[in-house]
């Protein structure tokens, strides 16, 4: 199908970038990789006056060290992170995730920053932004502002990047300790998305389970961080009995939607399967 | 020795070969002619405004804004094209009182679901037509919706067409008793110990063709060529000149490559009508090219029954009776064989089992749904889920082995030809065989002890078998058995062989390949009956001024009627041969043998001339047969006296995880007898197609509508079709008894796959929670459906109609192309 008419801009700063966007006014979009973006205009579900065509600027490319976090440009393919070695060595969490995300061809065009920002509840990448504590640098006119994770995704396919704002990078805390991690997805066929997922990071001290982030997909409007199970598993003994007694609690506080997929109800079954299973993995059990 | 006779003896026969298809490279890599890369000078464009309602009485239709768009050359309603537009035929009236509605290609006053075309924008590009679909306004006026086929049927409910007195198209009864092919069945069930009564659902399907649908119409004069993306370029001329009144010599009708079909683009549809009313009117080329989300909504969807069988044995497992009650819903309309497809699957129900009596009806039910019609198997995979399905529950009521209960009810391999209950003459076989090889090949008796293991251990992963022991008609075909079903037209096949000067061969076929490998198998056929290289052989198909006689391809009847043709078309031509080899040599006929392509004098080596040779001996008809007409060509026409019947087993493991229902398969291995097989590549794709398509109703695809009759699944978010990575390993085995009503002895493979593997699928599932309370599992088996009988009872139910939140919420009423306050959603989302 073919998108209703709009205008193109390909900045190849930032700067022009933000620019661009100020011009375009109310009605413009961002295109990052277009796995979402151009699919969803082709069906004319959206329908912008501007389009704002990333692609071209080089500076939000790639992943640096930046000493206690690594730094995610927007702009980094899913394949680029798949293949990036800070990623692989800090925040493996984020590659098993990426690599379930879609098929081979959508992981070369889509990005780490259009997935997050575009904040589909069934998208993979924002749950576990939400574990690993990630912050959000956001550009505006007015210069750049950092947007912790847990203030970052605000409703259903909304985040706290406010009209004529990008977002730039994202910085993810370096881990210290001995951490696991697993990312449990669940869906029906290879290459669709979540039904429910359950991103888990565990710190593991001493036959116990120090400390444990948890992430769920698809639970809600945004993705969710299971807080009870954290807590029961804050000091917990790495046991099955006591991982399958916290992950009993994945579903409190979740509003998930019923669809072809799944009902309310069975996602909140799956998800405390699902949550016993990556907790499991994580802590290495 | 001549050189010609070193290569004889040194050529293996083709037939039997594992060619790789002639035709793979362009179509892989898609450098060829479809319909919808075909630009034309001058050419305009069509867009087609579609009902984001599924029942409407259509008070206005504003084009005014459309017409005044940019490159919009013209806007047609229903109103401006009724008077010309006649009704979209249905070439199959099952019984005599069948209701046939009428089925306008763009709707006049009323829609009756959602995607039916309402108006037409015509314009100078692609993109100016889309963009003036949202500019026509059309007004409303909502009538209740029927979506539910039981309650279609109910006293006082609402009708989809108010000019017809009810939601019943037709009733159609087969009873084995009074036909004379049976005994009486409610005797059979009165006297029967064991009853054993089952409702299935069997799910709408969506047939998912690779290239979406395309039309180009070119006016010449008084003559129109059509190009189309479909499988039945013969029938589709035919009937277009019965619709619009053209005269069938000025019509030409062209499929050129054409990138899939399934039963789906076995079909007169109302855009190949619009593109070419539009095209007459407007003395200009048109063109017409769907995308996915019209394709889904608009295109005919297949299956969608209810199915109430009951089946009668007594206590030892000896079969006494099959009763069944079917609603097969319709859809709005009644395209070209949509009431055709339960009642060819009428005669398959009995499967390969000896019931002595048999009774079946079906009720044809109208709803306010996309119309249905033939999808791979048409009619044979429901009633073979239907049997497979209740022989596994009564094999449970009789605490019976599902496989011993078969073996004791199937007919024996001495027992060919068998004539069942419902008529048929099954052909040949050996249920017992294929079954062994089955059984050998998927490890059955490891797989039982795991299972064993599993339920002892209370493994929350399960594991079940299931078969499906299978047989199907192929060769849709005999033209006397399709009369006496009141089929609109015959079912044999056209060939022609034409012996070019240089010694190369010209194939013409009428059945019209898309995508089977018609290309490679009939030059390995030709190859073997003249004895020319396979290289030499050029296939021509799917163009009624290039093969101008032909019934098509669907019903797995391509190789068993046309491969036929072909083949009797080239003995002909090799009987002309021999009578100019016989004049060149001077020899007599008799005389003479055929071998490797060459004939020689028998006892004189040396002496051989070839039948390339001969084509150019005949191309300059210096020296010929005094009497004989300057021509080898040939041409033949076959219709065979009956079905083929090929048959198989399929045996399904599967695993169930009973924490989330999700299920996969372990191990699937089938043996297939589809008797001779000419490319055993080719038929090992067909299995594997076949059975990707078979799995996929079992477990990921429906054509689900939400309560307002929006289809839900609208895109390939929503409607799943499985890819390579969602598919296990496949054994394929293959036991081979030559179908005796045909030369090649060939029965069909085109549908086998699809037709047998859904119930061992299911079956399979079942086998691994029986024994946790679950009795049956609604198709497709999604992870939801196997959890909530597992923990909760019932089989499933229905899902919840909404889409999938991913991917902003998707959805029909918003991929219509038409402007609605929903799709109004700006660049928020």
């Amino acid at each position: 199908m073919i998108p209703a008419p709009f205008a193109y801009a390909r900045p190849t700063t930032v700067e022009e970038a933000l620019q661009a966007i100020a011009d375009g006014g109310e009605d413009v979009k961002v295109l990052a990789g277009g796995q979402s973006l151009i699919p969803v205009m082709r069906l004319r579900l959206a329908a912008p006056g501007t389009v704002v065509d990333l692609g071209k600027v080089d500076g939000l490319r790639g992943v640096r060290d930046d000493g206690d976090a690594i730094v995610i440009g927007a702009m980094t393919t899913h394949s680029d992170v798949l293949a990036d070695p800070l990623i692989a060595e800090h925040a493996p969490l984020i590659a098993e995730a990426t690599g379930t995300v879609a098929d081979r061809q959508v992981r070369h065009r889509g990005t780490f920053g259009g997935a997050l920002v575009h904040a589909d509840p069934a998208g993979d990448l924002p749950a576990v932004a939400l574990a690993l504590d990630a912050q959000f640098v956001i550009a505006g006119p007015s210069g750049r502002r950092t947007v912790p994770a847990s203030e970052f995704f605000v409703d259903y396919l909304t985040t706290a990047v406010e009209e004529g704002e990008l977002l730039v990078e994202v910085r993810v805390p370096k881990l210290t300790g001995q951490w696991g991690m697993r990312y449990e997805k669940f869906n029906r066929v290879a290459q669709a998305w979540s039904i429910v997922a359950v991103a888990a990071a565990v710190r593991r001290e001493d036959g116990h389970i120090a400390e444990a982030r948890i992430g769920l997909t698809n639970m809600g409007p945004t993705p969710l961080r299971a807080r009870a199970v954290e807590e029961a598993l804050a000091g917990a003994e790495a046991t099955a009995e006591a991982v399958g007694a916290a992950a009993a609690r994945a579903a409190e506080g979740t509003d998930p939607s019923s669809d072809l997929n799944a009902q309310a109800d069975y996602r909140q079954h799956l998800v405390t399967v699902l949550t016993r299973r990556a907790v499991s993995t994580a802590a290495g059990l | 020795m001549t050189a010609v006779e070193e290569r004889a003896e040194a050529a293996a026969p083709e037939v039997g070969k594992a060619r790789r298809r002639k035709e793979d490279a362009r179509l892989i890599t898609g450098r060829t002619q479809w319909t919808d890369n075909l630009v034309l000078p001058g050419m305009l464009h069509l867009a087609v405004v579609r009902s984001p309602v599924a029942h409407a009485r259509i008070a206005s239709v504003d084009v005014t804004a459309a017409r005044e768009a940019p490159n919009v050359v013209a806007v047609f309603t229903g109103a401006d094209l009724a008077e010309e537009q006649g009704s979209l035929p249905c070439a199959w009236p099952v019984t005599p009182d069948m209701v046939n509605p009428g089925h306008p290609s763009v709707a006049v006053d009323r829609v009756n679901h959602v995607g039916e075309a309402v108006a037409v924008v015509v314009a100078r590009s692609r993109v100016a037509a889309q963009d003036a679909l949202e500019l026509v306004d059309v007004d409303y006026e909502p009538l209740p919706v029927v979506l539910d086929m039981e309650a279609a049927l109910a006293d006082g409910a609402a009708r989809v067409h108010d000019h017809i007195d009810s939601n019943r198209s037709f009733h159609f009864v087969f009873d084995a008793g009074e036909m004379g092919t049976g005994s009486a069945t409610d005797q059979a069930f009165d006297d029967a110990e064991v009853v054993v009564s089952r409702r299935f659902v069997q799910q709408r399907l969506i047939p998912a063709f690779m290239e979406p649908r395309a039309v180009v119409v070119q006016p010449q004069g008084d003559n129109y060529t059509m190009w189309s993306s479909t499988q039945v370029p013969h029938i589709l001329r035919l009937m277009l000149a019965m619709v619009t009144g053209t005269p069938e010599h000025k019509l030409r009708v062209i499929a050129p490559d054409v990138g899939g079909g399934f039963g789906g683009k076995l079909q007169v549809t109302p855009e190949e009508v619009l593109t070419f009313l539009v095209a007459r009117r407007l003395g200009k080329p048109v063109k017409w090219a769907e995308n996915r989300s019209e394709s889904l909504m608009s295109a005919h969807h297949g299956r969608d029954q209810i199915q109430y069988i009951d089946i009668a044995s007594d206590r030892q497992g000896n079969v006494k009776g099959l009763r069944c009650r079917i609603l097969a819903d319709m859809g709005a309309y009644l395209r070209l064989v949509t009431p055709g497809v339960p009642i060819l699957g009428a005669f398959m129900f009995l499967g390969i089992y000896k019931f002595p009596a048999y009774r079946f009806e079906c009720d044809g039910v109208f709803t306010n749904k996309t119309p249905t019609d033939a999808y791979r198997g048409a009619g044979r995979p429901e009633a073979t889920f239907a049997v497979e399905r209740i022989m596994d529950e009564l094999a449970v009521e009789l605490g019976m082995d599902p496989l011993e209960l078969r073996r004791k009810n199937w007919i024996n391999a001495d027992e060919f030809p068998f004539t069942t209950a419902a008529g048929l003459e099954y052909d040949s076989g050996d249920y017992d065989a294929a079954t062994r090889e089955a059984l050998q090949l998927i490890g059955y008796d490891e797989l039982r002890e795991e299972q064993r293991r599993r339920r002892e251990s209370g493994d929350p992963v399960q594991l079940g078998i299931g078969f499906s022991t299978f047989t199907e008609m192929c060769g849709l075909a005999p033209s006397r058995v399709l009369g006496s079903l009141s089929y609109g037209a015959g079912g044999w096949e056209h060939a022609a062989i034409r012996m070019l000067p240089t010694g190369k061969v010209e194939v013409v076929t009428g059945a019209s390949a898309h995508g089977q490998g018609h290309e490679t198998a009939w030059s390995q056929l030709v190859a073997d009956r003249l004895g020319v290289p396979f290289e030499d052989i050029e296939v021509l198909h799917g163009d009624t001024s290039v093969a101008p006689r032909g019934l098509d391809t669907y019903g797995s009847r391509s190789l068993v009627v046309g491969g036929v043709a072909v083949v009797n078309a080239a003995e002909k031509v090799v009987a002309k041969a021999r009578r100019v080899a016989a004049h060149l040599l001077e020899a007599s006929e008799e005389d003479l043998e055929f071998s490797g392509g060459s004939f020689g004098v028998r006892g004189t080596p040396g002496t051989g001339i070839s039948i390339q040779e001969i084509a150019l001996a005949t191309f300059a008809a210096h020296n010929f047969p005094e009497g004989m007409e300057p021509s080898i060509d040939a041409e033949a026409t076959f219709d065979p006296e009956n079905f083929s019947f090929p048959h198989g087993t399929h045996i399904c493991a599967m695993e169930v995880d009973t924490e989330t229902g999700f299920v996969k398969i372990r191990k699937y291995a089938c043996v297939d007898d589809v008797g001779t097989i000419v490319n055993p590549l080719i038929v090992e794709g067909q299995v594997h197609g076949g059975l990707a398509q078979g799995i996929a109703q079992a477990l990921y695809e429906e054509a689900v509508y939400d309560e307002d009759g929006n289809l839900t699944t609208g895109t390939f978010v929503d409607y799943l079709v499985p890819s390579a990575a969602d598919l296990p390993h496949f054994d394929t085995g293959n036991t081979v008894h030559a179908a005796p009503g045909n030369p090649i002895g060939a029965k069909g493979v085109g549908e086998a796959g699809c037709i047998a593997s859904t119930p061992a699928v299911v079956n399979a599932a079942l086998d691994a929670v029986r024994h946790l309370g679950v009795t049956d599992i609604r198709m497709p088996l999604t992870p939801e459906r196997v959890w909530r009988p597992i923990h909760q009872g019932g089989d499933g139910g229905d899902r919840a109609p909404a889409g999938s939140n991913a991917y902003g919420g998707a959805q029909t009423e918003t991929t219509t192309g038409v402007s609605t306050e929903a799709s109004a959603l700006g660049g928020d989302r």
